[in-house]
């Protein structure tokens, strides 16, 4: 008998008006996994994680976790599914308003009602094994380069623990180097808590680094899916077009 | 042929009249249903946001902030207001009443308007520029910047610890910054009254209880929480369902301000005839 995926999307439709984003999107992650998805600007690649997330409610399809349905949840099974997953956004989104411990520990205080003093040493230890010194925790986050935010975020992400972690664009608008450093956190992050993992990226250094498998997604469709070490020799001409980064190729970008 | 063409022309005509006579029907469909489901989204809204006002997790923290930030902070604005608006009404009362020799009547015009009307709206409005407008900034950026996305990743309703807050704070200050609202616009009014229109100041006070009714200032206070409530909830309105960009956030925190300044004047109404003609 096959083991029970982690994560499962089995036939998910989403549309805002005329725009159908998500068509009929199948795809699935195995426990302890890392799931890349790759995929132009506008393909769904967010709107799939948003989907998983609660925050876009799809208009078909079945979303399981642990082989449980989620998308008919009521509010309080979606609160208990909530302490399960950690996320990291594209640009962060740190609560400006917190200095970084308690954006860091945010999920500790709210969420878990831990208290304050335990969730603040937790929050630095957080910090510190994402390269961040105890120096960093009362600042706030406009006071942070936008590396140091991106590791807020992934410290963020994993305080709680989480079973499964989201990446959205997770090294997106850092130099090379510092993407490459983001990258090495999220392996160890996630490895060393044994989560599932999902990210979307347009970055393929990014996505073979961190991916045991990857998934390209098009037109709200995934269209491949396999190892990463597979990804060069797709046979899929889509696949090869954007890994390559090519201009000519069957996938067209509307000017 | 030319007949022929002379022939259509009515029917081109008629049938001319008869599209734009469709196209106008359809944008008025269009414009009545958009209205309808706005007015449907902010029902749902509002009704979101008073159960998770009175439904736990409840955030004392957030909750105190806000009751500073609303309260203590608006004072000075309000205060200002309240004070030039009672001093304006007893100098334009003296003018006019004293073409009738019914200067007399000054101190009562002065409070029964402060209290009933002037103090509550005046607040209101103000309170709509100060603080609508900044709730509808600071939510829309956290829209656009994800972070309500990422309070829910976070195990945290977005209503409960942005929403709730906000309007309870906005409700029960408003009727704080009224009511001091009231003894500053009646105090701008009795010093008005006394050192430059030359009132006797035992006269001017004893006038100034002789009429007032405990319903004016209450009223006036209830006035106040409708009022708070209204700017707080289209702060947050607004705010929560900004556009992306700067743009977005300039145009919700424009309607948090607009709408609530046109509902402030349209409640008062409907309240001043509920409150002083029981209808």
């Amino acid at each position: 008998m096959a083991a029970v995926a982690k994560l499962e999307l089995k036939g998910v439709y989403k549309s805002f008006g005329n725009n159908h984003v998500l068509q009929g999107l199948d795809v699935a992650v195995e426990k302890g996994k890392s799931l890349v998805v790759i995929g132009g600007s506008g393909t769904g690649k967010s709107v799939m994680i948003k989907s998983v997330l609660g925050i876009v409610t799809p208009d078909k399809g079945s979303i399981k976790i642990d082989g449980q349905e989620t998308t008919n949840m009521n509010q309080h099974e979606r609160d208990v599914l909530m302490k399960k997953f950690g996320m990291l956004f594209q640009g962060g989104a740190l609560f400006d308003s917190l200095p970084v411990w308690e954006n860091v520990a945010f999920g500790l205080i709210q969420g878990r009602a831990m208290n304050r003093k335990d969730a603040r040493d937790i929050a630095i230890e957080k910090l510190r094994s994402v390269g961040l010194s105890p120096r960093v925790a009362g600042l706030f986050p406009a006071e942070l380069s936008g590396g140091m935010q991106k590791r807020v975020g992934l410290a963020r992400a994993v305080a709680t623990n989480p079973e499964i972690i989201f990446f959205d664009e997770p090294t997106t608008g850092l130099d090379p180097i510092m993407a490459d450093v983001i990258n090495n956190l999220i392996i160890e992050a996630s490895k060393g808590l044994g989560a599932t993992t999902l990210s979307i990226t347009h970055d393929m250094a990014s996505a073979r680094k961190i991916a045991d498998n990857i998934a390209m997604i098009y037109k709200g469709k995934i269209i491949w899916h396999g190892a990463a070490k597979d990804i060069d020799h797709s046979g899929n001409e889509y696949v090869d077009q954007f890994i390559r980064g090519r201009a000519e190729g069957p996938i067209t970008m509307e000017v | 042929m030319r007949s022929a063409v002379k022939a259509d022309q009515p029917e081109n005509n008629a049938s001319l009249v008869t599209n734009r006579f469709l196209d106008w029907l359809q944008k008025m469909g269009q414009t009545t249903l958009a209205f309808l489901a706005a007015v449907g989204r902010l029902a749902q809204f509002t009704g979101h946001s008073i159960y998770h006002c009175f439904t736990p997790p409840f955030f004392p923290r957030l909750l105190l902030q806000q009751l500073i930030n609303i309260g203590f902070y608006s004072l000075p604005v309000v205060g200002l207001t309240t004070l030039f608006t009672g001093m304006v009404l007893a100098l334009q009362s003296y003018n006019g009443f004293a073409r009738f020799s019914a200067e007399g009547a000054i101190a009562t015009v002065v409070v029964l308007s402060i209290t009933r009307e002037l103090s509550p709206v005046m607040a209101g409005l103000m309170v709509a520029g100060r603080i609508g407008a900044s709730i509808a900034a600071e939510i829309g950026t956290m829209r656009v910047t994800e972070q309500i996305d990422a309070l829910t990743t976070l195990s945290t309703n977005p209503y409960k610890y942005l929403i709730a807050p906000r309007v309870i704070a906005g409700t029960l200050m408003l009727p704080v910054l009224v009511l001091i609202g009231d003894i500053i616009g009646v105090f701008g009014g009795y010093v008005v009254s006394i050192y430059s229109l030359k009132f006797v100041p035992e006269n001017y006070l004893h006038k100034t209880w002789e009429y007032l009714e405990r319903m004016d200032v209450i009223s006036g206070l209830w006035k106040a929480a409708v009022f708070g409530f209204i700017v707080t909830l289209m702060g947050c309105y607004n705010g929560f369902n900004s556009d992306r960009g700067a743009q977005g956030v300039g145009t919700a925190t424009t309607n948090a301000v607009v709408s609530s300044s046109i509902l402030i004047l349209i409640f008062n109404y409907f309240l001043t005839q509920l409150f002083f003609t029981g209808k």
